[in-house]
């Protein structure tokens, strides 16, 4: 088994249709290469978020360096890769949270639909708006069910309650959470059990009507039954959303994802369609981690 | 031998357990043994007649009233300097923040001091700023008695919201005011708690009100008018030789507890409605 260098390696992807629009390598690729992403001549699907030479730094440390990747519009893509390598930091930069801490520094651009989020002109409420989180834990707020869903709308100034109840229950159909809880919207959301709180946070996300869902381990805190059930939920979504995942578990990216990015140490060390990074990867690190040499 | 170690000290913590609940019984007992036969209508409803500070007619209206009146107004001003404080350091400040922790330390000692210290330090804010003893002051240095507690107890609380809990808010749109409203409602259960643990410690509190709110014999009807406390009427009449006025002290004593427990239960009803919910 040779190893590629970066050039080979790009040349490679750009000959692979499933990769048009996914292209991998802070670790792997020169500054100067970069204008290899764009490939004017063919017709390629507008990427969702595109993320040109991001570095993050938190505190002095660097977390993200030098990051350049897409992200496809209506599909699963999953960021693996072992803990602490900046994969919920390059999350978190999609919709601006990183910058609620201080002692941040934010290096470069990520595009949302060709327009850079970290604009001083772009207001970051429609930002964030565009795209809904689900953290590990659920977290519902101190509400009852019904006020999950609806605090979304709510305070986007919705205020009509037919309308709202007409949102409330369209938003827990989609998760699937509506047969469970239709009959007792007003009790407190913390009474609902883990994996039912898990989708109400997605209802409550989807509430406000976004196009990307950020996972950020969604699954990790839940049972095999409900992980199974948002797992679910997300096959289904993509027809409608863009869906960007960071996982734990290696077989939960091969049962859903269609693009996977393998981060190490801050770097996107390869990136591409499931079927390539686990079939045929490139990288010896990929390799190593797929093997479980290390994780 | 460690089974009947494990006995030994089960019945110690048996003990020391029922010494509490014995100890709570006691003192009902012996308020209500003595209040109960002084108690009247009248002690409600009535402010006291026959002489200044040891009148046997009458009632305790004006130390309930002023008592009263008191709690509420330093509640509300211990609630208008506290919870921003408690926003400030737990929403706007970042979690290992210099000035946050020099903020709870400052709040650790002011629960400390003795209530005297207070109603000396507030006597000579009055002095300076020519105010005689009356209600207003008496709220001031209450208010500022109960303020280390009430953001020390809130703090706590709001220390355990998880960050999951603002960003989740935040990446639906929020504003940092809507997260400061989403906090605020997910630590009711311990601002409730806050506040009925300072009314405890204010409405029973006699060393600090003593020289602000001063004593009288009327219902206040003013912030600048002195006004009577049930701590002092205790006081005062507890120490008067006559047994029938001592006797009114016990009385007053069975309102205080009583006017707590009312409290207390209805604080406890109404977190609880709280967390059942409705915006």
């Amino acid at each position: 088994m040779r190893l590629l260098n970066p050039r080979d390696m790009l040349v490679r992807a750009k000959k692979s249709p499933k990769v048009r629009t996914l292209f991998g390598g802070a670790a792997v690729l020169e500054p100067e290469n970069s204008h290899l992403h764009v490939q004017k001549d063919m017709p390629m699907e507008k990427p969702h978020i595109s993320v040109r030479n991001l570095n993050v730094y938190l505190q002095q440390n660097h977390v993200l360096k030098n990051v350049n990747i897409d992200i496809p519009s209506n599909a699963i893509t999953c960021i693996i890769g072992p803990s602490g390598c900046g994969k919920t930091t390059l999350l978190k930069t999609f919709n601006r949270l990183l910058d609620q801490s201080l002692e941040v520094k934010i290096d470069g651009e990520v595009l949302l639909d060709g327009e850079n989020i970290h604009d001083p002109k772009v207001d970051i409420m429609h930002i964030r708006k565009k795209m809904g989180l689900l953290s590990q834990r659920p977290v519902p707020l101190p509400m009852s069910i019904f006020d999950n869903i609806a605090y979304g709308p709510r305070i986007h100034g919705i205020r009509r309650k037919k309308k709202l109840e007409r949102l409330v229950q369209k938003y827990l159909k989609s998760a699937g959470l509506w047969e469970e809880v239709k009959d007792r919207l007003n009790t407190p959301a913390n009474r609902l059990s883990i994996g039912q709180q898990q989708r109400l946070c997605l209802a409550r996300g989807l509430a406000v009507e976004p196009e990307i869902i950020l996972g950020d381990e969604a699954t990790s805190a839940l049972d095999p039954i409900s992980s199974k059930k948002i797992e679910e939920l997300f096959l289904k979504l993509k027809e409608e959303y863009s869906i960007v995942l960071v996982t734990h578990t290696l077989r939960q990216a091969k049962r859903i994802a269609d693009y996977i990015i393998f981060m190490y140490m801050g770097e996107v060390v390869e990136a591409g369609t499931a079927d390539q990074l686990f079939n045929n990867p490139q990288q010896e690190l990929t390799r190593e981690y797929l093997s479980g040499y290390f994780s | 031998m460690r089974k009947l170690e494990e006995k030994i000290f089960k019945t110690l913590m048996r003990i020391a357990t029922l010494v509490i609940l014995g100890s709570l019984l006691l003192i009902f007992i012996a308020i209500i043994k003595r209040g109960l036969p002084a108690m009247s209508w009248d002690m409600l409803t009535k402010i006291p007649g026959g002489g200044f500070y040891i009148g046997k007619e009458g009632g305790l209206l004006n130390a309930i009233a002023g008592s009263v009146f008191l709690v509420i107004g330093a509640t509300i001003l211990g609630l208008a300097i506290s919870i921003p404080v408690v926003v400030y350091i737990n929403v706007y400040l970042p979690r290992k923040s210099l000035f946050a922790d020099i903020t709870r330390l400052s709040a650790d000692i002011l629960f400390g001091i003795p209530s005297i210290v207070y109603g000396a330090f507030a006597f000579t804010l009055m002095i300076y700023f020519g105010l005689k003893t009356s209600l207003l002051a008496g709220i001031i240095a209450v208010s500022l008695l109960i303020t280390p507690i009430l953001i020390r107890s809130m703090d706590e609380v709001a220390r355990l919201v998880p960050k999951d809990l603002k960003d989740a808010a935040l990446s639906l749109g929020a504003t940092r005011y809507e997260i400061i409203k989403v906090v605020l409602k997910q630590i009711s259960p311990g601002i409730t708690t806050a506040i009925l643990l300072s009314i405890g410690r204010a409405i029973g509190d006699a060393a600090s009100v003593l020289f602000t709110a001063g004593y009288t014999d009327s219902v206040p009807t003013s912030l600048s008018q002195p006004a009577a406390t049930l701590p002092l009427a205790i006081f005062f009449q507890l120490s008067s030789p006559i047994q029938e006025v001592q006797d009114r002290a016990y009385a007053a004593a069975l309102i205080l507890t009583a006017i707590v427990l009312v409290l207390s239960l209805l604080a406890r009803y109404y977190s609880r409605k709280l967390s059942k919910n409705k915006v």
